[in-house]
């Protein structure tokens, strides 16, 4: 088997774990980062809310999370924090 | 990898910013201003300016951005934020002084203020947040308003021959000798984010090294106003504003 460009590139992002955490008291819910997000990680809460009625952003694929803090650069509110680990 | 094992302080590698004080934002969701604020936040944090940066805040949705930053500011009267620069910034020339205002209070108002600050080339960073309408009071028609653009004011879009053209205030502030920088920016996606911020970065550098008067332009989202929704609005600007206001450098010397 040929080792092609997009087999390099799985197995560069099998190494890349990514995790972010929302501070949900203060998310408004605006889905920009859920839009903003290259490998679908985030989805807004379908159903719960926080105290002022919006629905949270959340990590609905926390899997798929490669840390690249896309979602956090376009977040008006500043509730996203990145957190990132590359296995050596 | 467990998700646990992940979240630790030395795997951090985005934090909320330091100067952005624990507060909820009054913006609505999916405002622009947030993050600019943000952005701010950042390049002051980065280039130690906490002590000396002096914020002016306008007449607009970011009336209350003194709630926001923890740096020094001032609230000015509407449209006279550059007059106030120019007082902070001649009379205490050891500070980092920098507007922050919105198109009805910059290219309306403070028409007069604005131009005649940036022609005496004082040594202030202008950050001009362009959203086309006046956002706090209802969505009213602002001069920056494009033409068949619907608000509160002109239901049936603006039209020429009655409201007159949108103004493009950068390309004016471009043209007088007194502006080192200015620059046209947005921060829609992650990549525009980055610009903006280094943008940011220079306009104060050259505040710091006294080169004349930086002007930033954020060509925004007011998604209250269009009555759309953010990620809507975010579509509607890259397709509507960016062709009357392209992104990019206006002047750089």
């Amino acid at each position: 088997m040929t080792y092609t460009f997009n087999n390099y590139l799985q197995n560069i992002m099998a190494k890349i774990h990514g995790a972010i955490t929302v501070d949900d008291k203060r998310c408004k819910g605006c889905d920009l980062c859920v839009v903003a997000c290259p490998v679908d990680v985030l989805a807004l809460q379908p159903k719960e809310v926080n105290d002022r009625g919006y629905h949270f952003a959340y990590m609905a694929n926390p899997e798929k999370c490669i840390g690249c803090g896309s979602c956090a650069l376009v977040c008006p509110d500043a509730c996203i924090e990145v957190y990132r680990v590359v296995e050596q | 990898m467990n998700i646990q094992d992940i979240i630790k302080p030395e795997n951090k590698t985005y934090n909320r910013p330091r100067l952005l004080l624990d507060v909820n934002t009054h913006y609505c969701p999916g405002c622009s201003h947030g993050v600019v604020h943000k952005l701010i936040a950042e390049v002051i944090d980065e280039m130690g300016l906490e002590d000396t940066a002096v914020g002016v805040a306008p007449v607009g949705c970011a009336v209350f951005a003194y709630n926001y930053i923890d740096i020094d500011w001032v609230e000015a009267a509407h449209g006279r934020a550059p007059a106030i620069a120019t007082a902070i910034s001649r009379l205490n020339p050891g500070n980092v002084v920098f507007t922050y205002q919105g198109d009805g209070d910059l290219a309306a108002i403070g028409t007069a203020e604005t131009i005649h600050a940036a022609n005496r080339g004082e040594n202030i960073v202008i950050v001009f947040i362009n959203n086309a309408i006046y956002g706090m009071t209802g969505g009213q028609m602002a001069p920056t308003t494009l033409l068949g653009q619907k608000t509160a004011t002109t239901p049936y879009g603006r039209q020429a021959d009655l409201n007159g053209y949108p103004i493009k205030i950068s390309d004016i502030l471009a043209g007088l000798d007194g502006t080192c920088y200015v620059t046209r920016q947005s921060v829609h996606t992650p990549a525009a984010v980055r610009k903006a911020k280094s943008a940011l970065k220079k306009a104060f550098q050259n505040a710091l090294d006294k080169r004349g008067t930086s002007v930033v332009e954020v060509v925004s989202t007011c998604n209250s106003g269009w009555k759309l929704t953010p990620a809507q609005s975010n579509e509607w600007m890259v397709e509507n504003m960016f062709v009357k206001y392209p992104l990019g450098d206006l002047k750089n010397v």
